[in-house]
C-alpha cells in the first residue's frame, strides 16, 4: 500500500503539487491523469524520491520512505518511463540485469530471471538478449524497458506515460500485456498518462490532477458518472461518456437468456464493443459465446440502458 | 578496402621505410640539396629521435587526460559544482599562453631538456580535453540519466557504468584533438635541447639544408594525419558500438 499524505512540492515559490493525498491499494493499478503541468509526474516521482517533497510524508506498507537510502528505496521500486531510457552501450540482457545486478544477485539467477522475463514479454531470450537496444523496434524497446523495471520482482511498478511513443496497434498490445503481467504478479502500479482512454481502460482507481491539485480519485466507473468538476467532465469527454461506461463491463456479466440472430461475440469482449457490433450489424440483439458455445445473448435495449448515466 | 584507406596504408609504409632505412630516399632528398650537403638527416638516427618525439606526446597527454577527466568529473558533480567557472579559466589560461613562453618560463625552473616541454604540451592538452568531457557528461540523453537514478544506481555507479561510457566518444575527439595539436607543438621543444622532430628541422634551418627541414617536416605531418584518422575511427566505432551514431559529435 502507499499512502501519499498531505504532499506539496514547491519550486522557487511555484506550487507543483499542492497539498495532495492519495491512498493506492496493494495490487491495484492507479491511474493519474492530467494536463502537462498538472504535477502528475511529479507527483509520481516523489514515490521513488528522484523529487523530495517540500511537506509531507509517503509510506510505503507504513515505512516512512524519508526514512530510506533513496538507492535502496530505488531499486525495490520498479521505474518505466517514456521513450524507455534503456541503456545504448549495454544489451538488452544487461539492461534487463540492472536491478539484480545491483542488488548482488548471482549470476546463474540472473540469467534465469532474464530469460524468464524476456519470455513474458515475447521476447525470444536466445535471439534478443546479446542485442543492443538500437537494434530493436519501438515496441521492442518498451518491453525491454518494463522487463527492466520488473526483473528484481519489485512490489511497486511506476509508469511515467510508458506507451507514449508507441503507435496505437503497439499501445493497445503493450496495455493488455500489463494488466495480464500485473494479474499474474499482483504488483502495485502507479501509472502517469494524459490519456483518459487509457486511464479508463488500465486504471483500478483513477486520480484526475490539474494545477498541482488531486481532483478526484475514484473507480473509473465513478468518475464517469459524477465527475467532481466541470474540468474532471471535461477531460473525460462529454459525448463520449455512455461509451466509455460500456467500456468498462465485459459482456459476460449482462447475458441474458435468449438467442439473437447472427455471428455471435465473445464472452470477454467489451460492451462497448457489443454495442458498437449491434450498431453497426443492425440487429437487436447478439448471440453470445463461450468456449466455443453459445451461451446467451446480449441486446440493444439492455446495452441502452446500461450506457445511461447510473442514478 | 576504400581508397582513404590503401593512401592511408601506403602513407604508413613510406613512413617507416623513411624511419627505418632512411638512405633509400637519398635520391628524393638530394634534389632539394645545394653544394654537396647531407640528403639524409646525419646527427642522429630518425627512428630514435620520432620515438622520443611519440613519447614525449603520450606522456603529456596521458598526463592531461588523467587531470582534465578528473577535473571534469569533478565539476560536474553537485559537490563540484560550484567550481566550474573557475576551472574552465584556469584550462582556458593554458591554452591561451603561447607554448614558446612556458618553455621560456619553464627552462629557469627546470633546466634544458625534455621537462618544460612536456609542461608545455601537458597545459596545452588541458582544454580540449577538458571541454569535451564536460560536453560529453552534461548531454548525455535525460531519458537514460533518468532511468539510471530510477533503477537505484547510486552516484558513483552512474558516473562508471552509464554516464563515462556514454561520453568516452566525445572524450576521446578531445584527446585526438590534444594529440595533434601536441604532436606539432612538440618540435618547439627543440629549441629548448628536447629530443624531438624539431632537432631535424631547426638543422635544417641553421644550415640552409631544405632536405632536412622537408623531412623532419613530413614525418610530423604524416604522424598527425594517421594518428588523427586513427582516434576518428576509434571514435566513430564505439559510438556505433553504443548506437549513438545519431548524436553529434562535439
Amino acid at each position: 500500500m502507499i499512502e501519499i499524505d498531505d504532499i506539496t512540492k514547491s519550486y522557487n515559490g511555484t506550487v507543483v503539487v499542492d497539498h495532495v493525498t492519495l491512498t493506492i491499494e496493494p495490487r491495484s493499478i492507479c491511474v493519474v491523469v492530467g494536463t502537462s503541468g498538472s504535477g502528475k509526474t511529479t507527483l509520481m516521482r516523489m514515490i521513488n524520491k528522484l523529487v523530495e517533497p517540500s511537506s509531507g510524508h509517503i509510506r510505503i506498507d507504513g515505512e516512512d520512505i524519508a526514512g530510506i537510502p533513496a538507492y535502496e528505496l530505488r531499486r525495490r521500486i520498479g521505474y518505466a518511463i517514456q521513450g524507455h531510457g534503456l541503456f545504448p552501450h549495454r544489451t538488452v540482457g544487461q539492461n534487463v540485469a540492472t536491478v539484480p545486478k545491483l542488488l548482488g544477485w548471482d549470476k546463474k539467477k540472473i540469467a534465469d530471471r532474464v530469460d524468464e522475463l524476456l519470455s513474458l514479454f515475447q521476447l525470444d531470450p536466445a535471439e534478443f538478449r546479446d542485442r543492443l537496444p538500437h537494434e530493436l523496434s519501438g515496441g521492442q524497446q518498451q518491453r525491454v524497458g518494463v522487463a527492466r523495471a520488473l526483473a528484481a520482482s519489485p512490489n511497486i511498478l511506476l509508469m511515467d506515460e510508458p506507451y507514449g511513443a508507441l503507435d496505437p496497434v503497439i499501445r493497445a498490445k503493450a496495455q493488455e500485456d500489463l494488466l495480464s503481467i500485473q494479474r499474474k504478479m499482483g504488483t502495485t502500479v502507479v501509472l502517469v498518462t494524459h490519456d483518459m482512454e487509457e486511464a479508463i481502460h488500465l486504471g483500478d482507481t483513477i486520480a484526475v490532477m490539474d494545477k498541482g491539485k488531486l481532483l478526484q480519485c475514484a473507480k473509473p466507473a465513478e468518475i464517469i458518472a459524477n465527475p467532481a468538476t466541470p474540468f474532471v467532465a471535461e477531460l473525460i469527454g462529454t459525448s463520449e461518456r455512455p461509451f466509455r461506461l460500456l467500456s468498462l463491463a465485459r459482456v459476460a456479466d449482462h447475458i441474458e437468456a435468449g438467442e439473437g440472430a447472427g455471428e455471435p461475440i465473445e464472452a470477454s469482449a467489451s460492451l462497448r464493443d457489443a454495442y458498437a457490433e449491434l450498431l453497426w450489424s443492425g440487429r437487436p440483439a447478439l448471440p453470445v459465446r463461450r468456449d466455443g458455445q453459445v451461451v446467451g445473448q446480449v441486446t440493444l435495449e439492455a446495452l441502452s440502458r446500461l450506457a445511461a448515466r447510473p442514478q | 578496402m576504400t581508397i582513404g584507406n590503401v593512401i592511408r596504408l601506403a602513407a604508413l609504409i613510406v613512413l617507416l621505410a623513411l624511419l627505418v632505412r632512411p638512405e633509400l630516399f637519398s635520391g628524393f632528398f638530394t634534389l632539394f640539396t645545394k653544394n654537396n650537403q647531407p640528403a639524409i638527416y646525419n646527427q642522429g638516427n630518425l627512428l630514435d629521435i620520432t620515438l622520443n618525439h611519440l613519447a614525449i606526446v603520450l606522456a603529456a597527454t596521458v598526463a592531461s587526460m588523467i587531470i582534465a577527466v578528473g577535473l571534469a568529473i569533478i565539476v560536474t558533480r553537485p559537490f563540484g559544482a560550484e567550481f566550474l567557472p573557475l576551472s574552465r579559466s584556469l584550462a582556458n589560461i593554458g591554452q591561451t599562453f603561447p607554448p614558446v613562453a612556458v618553455l621560456a618560463l619553464a627552462v629557469p625552473m627546470l633546466g634544458f631538456g625534455t621537462a618544460p616541454t612536456l609542461v608545455a604540451l601537458f597545459l596545452y592538452g588541458l582544454l580540449p580535453i577538458f571541454e569535451n568531457t564536460l560536453t560529453g557528461l552534461t548531454n548525455l540523453p535525460p531519458a537514460v540519466t533518468d532511468a539510471a537514478k530510477g533503477v537505484g544506481m547510486t552516484g558513483w555507479q552512474r558516473l562508471v557504468k552509464v554516464e563515462l561510457p556514454l561520453a568516452l566518444p566525445v572524450i576521446l575527439a578531445g584527446v585526438r584533438l590534444s594529440v595533434v595539436i601536441s604532436l606539432a607543438t612538440a618540435t618547439i621543444g627543440s629549441t629548448v635541447a628536447a629530443r624531438t622532430l624539431g632537432e631535424v628541422i631547426i638543422a635544417g634551418l641553421l644550415s640552409s639544408n631544405t632536405a632536412f627541414v622537408l623531412q623532419g617536416g613530413l614525418i610530423v605531418g604524416v604522424l598527425a594525419v594517421l594518428i588523427y584518422d586513427a582516434l576518428s575511427a576509434l571514435e566513430r566505432w564505439l559510438m556505433a558500438r553504443t548506437g549513438q551514431l545519431g548524436r553529434a559529435a562535439a
